[in-house]
């Protein structure tokens, strides 16, 4: 049995004091401990972003990839060995600006992988640009005048994308968030969580008491996430944030639809062609 | 009596006329009767319509290059006739479908056929494309190719499920055939005759699918782009057959992308694309550099820049290749010659990079990828030398990730093993893995590993001299070329006509561009009398890249940039250039309609 603590490396943490994203690194192994993986069989891979830092501290196979890019490593790495769990983390820049494209096609494929956005509404490693989910008006260094363009949805762009599993957290519940992670791990298919990770440095808006009165917790909604319909009617909500899980069916994954990923991992196939494979091949060209 | 020594044929119609079912038929039939015969498509980037022309040489074994002026046409239509009559060869035949083109009133040294196709398939099935069928039947009777290997190879062709349309090809293609026997039968010289020996038909694409699979390739992912989408192809229903996975990509970000996790996973993993997307994937590149995951990419240009020549083929991407990524890494540029060589350099490529754990570039263009040869079957061997590099199996005390071995190479823990667990950032490190970038500055460190990296780049030109060049051609050469990639065969016959025309020439092959042989070249450099450069591009890129490296410039270069390959008569015209006195420094060739040279100054 592996504790919480021992799924952390002694990689000196290097978020701000106070910054959200130690409270999903908690979460994170938290859920990984509930759940009993197996740390050498555990990959976290992230893109770029202070959040992708989060990897360094977790005492697991790791790889901190390119901004943008960690959804697509992380599908390689899960195609090359489903026994593999994979976990992907990074933020709101990293997955819905410059990754967009590769988490729609996610969503679709339904790779048994769980993507873990900490999702703090602006650009912290560059110091205080807007974000795709900074709110139209939001004053950023990059939006002096306000932001004017609309915030980014990924919980109804999620569920009309094509997850089988949406959930959504928020560091201020640590509790409630390590539950959430948990049931994304656990569930087969891709699942999105989606954390209000606050920024302590550059984002004075969307702070931890900003969000405390906005969050609203499904399972005191008598939220059923197998209800397309109602999730999308939560994700779209604009009287409240809503956090747990928003949305979760049951479909095969791509692991389950794919011909070449029925047998054994790829990683255990056989190297070379029997002379019979070898026959059969040449005699194609004939 | 078929004593012809070879043929040239070209087919030409629009697309969707049936050219390519044609080409295939004639390949077949051609490789099991014994023949040697290499085909190349010329089109444009359209599904219907446009102007196709298949230019097919066939002759005896091995044909090296699609031919010059052609001795058969096959014309689908009245503009494939007008266009192409110019260049026939002396005793040439032209054969079209009498009832839709008519005789072209332009001179020519061209026997015009036209055969009424109409009237022979008025009794079969309704099918517009019957005609292609019905003169390729005549063809086939002029080379006196054997009607029983023929028969077989269309209803190959067709395969055993389409019963019906393969029993009416071959009632059109013998309604061909014994039209033209009656109307007009092939004199005793004409026609050609193969050694008996089956052969295999294969493409530059098919042979690079091929050894990735025999090279145990486990993942192959790529976004559609022609000229490399036919590997795609071929691996898409093949690859579940061998424990591999072929997944087409959102764009080429994600299949690179999506490479280099599955190579980290511990599989061999390839992409395939062509300049824009390999565009695309330069980041990721450096990423497989920077984390030290193997991963393979086949570059196979076409005519650039942006979307430029799409369906055309170019030797302009050599910079892009060593170029790719910011920063300096370890990395391998290879380029492939011809289907075999594509073969084994597929192999290689995958070995280089598990060795090294770094990225390798397998350069082809359109030109290799799209060729259709005929082989030996035996002239690709699946036992190849497979070497996946050092992996720890168990760990014993602390594993180090990037531990700074005397080689550079630091042995991999894949995913899986128990113990290994580390981090592999894209940011600068220190041999933990652990971030040296940003708040850990420590300038010793990051020295020490890049230092480490690089070293690799020892090993790495080690075990790639051997393969870094071919020659062919005596020292004392009056005339030394230098070529890469996919013109060597079109090189080395223009070699041959020269050396036979009383020139002794030598030809320079390179097979590697990086890490660049240049210790190796130099004495064949220094040795060479008069030293030329063909390529398939505007800048004399190879030449740049020997000047850089050898400090050795090269005084002559002839060079093609119109999307077409090179054809024998133009290029030996230009070469015989040089050998003169007061040679043009530059020579830019052409294709035109004639396929006469065009020089630019």
């Amino acid at each position: 049995m592996t504790t919480a603590a021992e799924y952390k490396s002694r990689v000196r943490q290097t978020w701000c004091s106070g910054c959200g994203d130690y409270g999903v690194l908690n979460a994170l192994t938290n859920a990984c401990a509930a759940l009993g993986v197996e740390r050498h069989n555990l990959v976290v891979v992230s893109g770029i972003g202070c959040s992708s830092d989060l990897p360094h501290f977790m005492s697991a196979y790791g790889i901190h990839t390119l901004h943008g890019r960690a959804l697509p490593v992380a599908q390689g790495i899960k195609m090359a060995n489903k026994d593999l769990t994979v976990v992907v983390t990074g933020g709101d820049g990293d997955g819905y600006g410059i990754g967009a494209g590769h988490f729609l096609h996610a969503l679709r494929r339904n790779l048994d992988l769980t993507y873990i956005v900490m999702d703090n509404r602006i650009y912290g490693l560059t110091t205080g640009q807007a974000s795709p989910t900074s709110d139209r008006g939001h004053k950023t260094k990059s939006t002096p005048a306000g932001n004017p363009e609309c915030a980014l949805n990924p919980l109804a762009l999620a569920v009309v994308g094509g997850a089988t599993f949406v959930g959504r957290g928020f560091s201020g519940e640590p509790v409630h968030l390590a539950e959430v992670i948990r049931r994304g791990i656990a569930h087969k298919g891709f699942s999105l969580v989606d954390v209000f990770s606050p920024c302590v440095t550059w984002n004075k808006i969307n702070t931890y008491d900003w969000y405390r009165p906005r969050v609203v917790k499904m399972e005191s909604e008598g939220h059923n996430p197998a209800d397309r319909d109602a999730a999308i009617r939560q994700a779209l909500r604009e009287d409240k944030l809503p956090i747990g899980v928003i949305y979760e069916i049951d479909e095969p994954t791509f692991t389950d639809e794919e011909p070449s990923l029925q047998g054994e991992p790829l990683v255990k196939s056989r190297i070379g062609l029997t002379d019979e494979e070898w026959n059969k091949l040449i005699g194609e060209f004939g | 009596m078929n004593n012809q020594r070879e043929a040239t044929i070209w087919i030409g119609g629009e697309a969707g006329e049936g050219i390519a079912s044609a080409g295939d038929i004639f390949m077949k039939a051609s490789a099991r009767t014994g023949l040697g015969a290499f085909a190349h498509n010329s089109y444009q980037s359209v599904i219907r319509g446009g102007e196709v022309l298949l230019q097919i040489r066939a002759g005896a074994h091995p044909v090296p290059s699609q031919g010059g002026k052609w001795d058969y046409l096959i014309a689908l239509n009245q503009n494939i006739l007008d266009h192409h009559l110019g260049s026939a060869g002396p005793g040439a035949v032209a054969l079209f479908n009498a009832d839709t083109v008519k005789p072209s009133a332009a001179p020519s040294a061209a026997a015009l056929r036209g055969i009424p196709v109409g009237e022979l398939t008025a009794d079969l099935p309704r099918n517009p494309v019957m005609q292609n069928t019905v003169l390729l039947g005549a063809l086939m009777l002029l080379l006196k190719i054997p009607w029983e290997i023929f028969e077989g190879s269309i209803r190959a062709q067709f395969g055993k499920r389409k019963a019906e349309l393969s029993d009416a090809n071959v009632t059109a293609a013998r309604r061909g055939w014994e039209f033209t026997d009656k109307h007009f039968p092939p004199p005793d010289e004409r026609g050609l005759a193969g050694d008996g020996k089956r052969r295999i038909v294969i493409t530059g694409n098919q042979a690079a699918a091929l050894g990735a699979v025999a090279g145990g390739c486990k993942f192959y992912s790529a976004y559609p782009m022609t000229p490399a989408s036919s590997i795609l192809h071929w691996l898409a229903p093949r690859a579940s057959r061998y424990g591999m996975l072929m997944k087409q990509a959102e764009d080429e970000l994600a299949a690179i992308n999506m490479a280099i996790g599955a190579g980290y996973a511990g599989v061999r993993a390839m992409v395939g694309t062509s300049g824009g997307g390999f565009a695309l994937m330069t980041e990721a590149i450096g990423l497989a550099g920077m984390v030290e995951a193997p991963v393979v990419a086949v570059l196979s240009q076409r005519g650039g820049p942006s979307t430029g020549l799409a369906t055309k083929t170019e030797q302009g991407d050599l910079f892009q290749a060593l170029g790719a990524s910011q920063g300096e890494f370890p990395k391998a540029v290879l380029a492939a010659l011809d289907p075999v060589d594509t073969y084994y350099t597929v192999i290689e490529a995958h070995n280089l990079a598990e060795k090294y754990q770094m990225p390798v570039i397998v350069m082809m263009d359109l030109y290799l990828s799209e060729q259709t040869v005929i082989l030996d079957p035996e002239s690709l061997n699946p036992r190849v030398p497979i070497e996946r590099g050092e992996v720890v199996q168990s760990v014993e005390g602390e594993y180090l990730r990037y531990r700074d071995t005397p080689n550079g190479v630091s042995p991999r823990a894949l995913p899986g093993t128990p113990d290994g667990m580390h981090i592999a950032p894209s940011d600068a490190h220190n041999e933990q893995g652990v971030l040296i970038s940003d708040w850990y500055t420590n300038p010793s460190m990051r020295t020490r590993m890049m230092n480490k990296r690089m070293r690799k780049m020892e090993g790495v030109l080690r075990d790639t001299e051997t393969r870094a060049f071919l020659h062919e051609g005596p020292e004392d050469a009056e005339l030394t070329i230098i070529g890469w990639g996919s013109t060597f065969h079109i090189l080395e016959e223009a070699r041959r006509a020269l050396s036979d025309g009383g020139h002794p020439v030598r030809l320079i092959q390179f097979r590697t561009l990086w890490p660049f042989p240049a210790k190796k070249i130099l004495p064949y450099l220094q040795g060479a009398k008069r030293i030329v450069c063909v390529e398939n591009n505007y800048g004399g890129l190879l030449a740049r890249l020997i000047r850089q490296e050898t400090g050795v410039e090269i005084p002559y270069a002839v060079r093609k940039y119109d999307g077409e390959p090179f054809s024998i008569g133009p290029l030996k015209a230009a070469l015989e250039a040089v050998l003169k006195k007061g040679a043009p420094a530059v020579q830019t060739l052409v294709s035109s309609e004639l396929d006469l040279p065009v020089v630019f100054r």
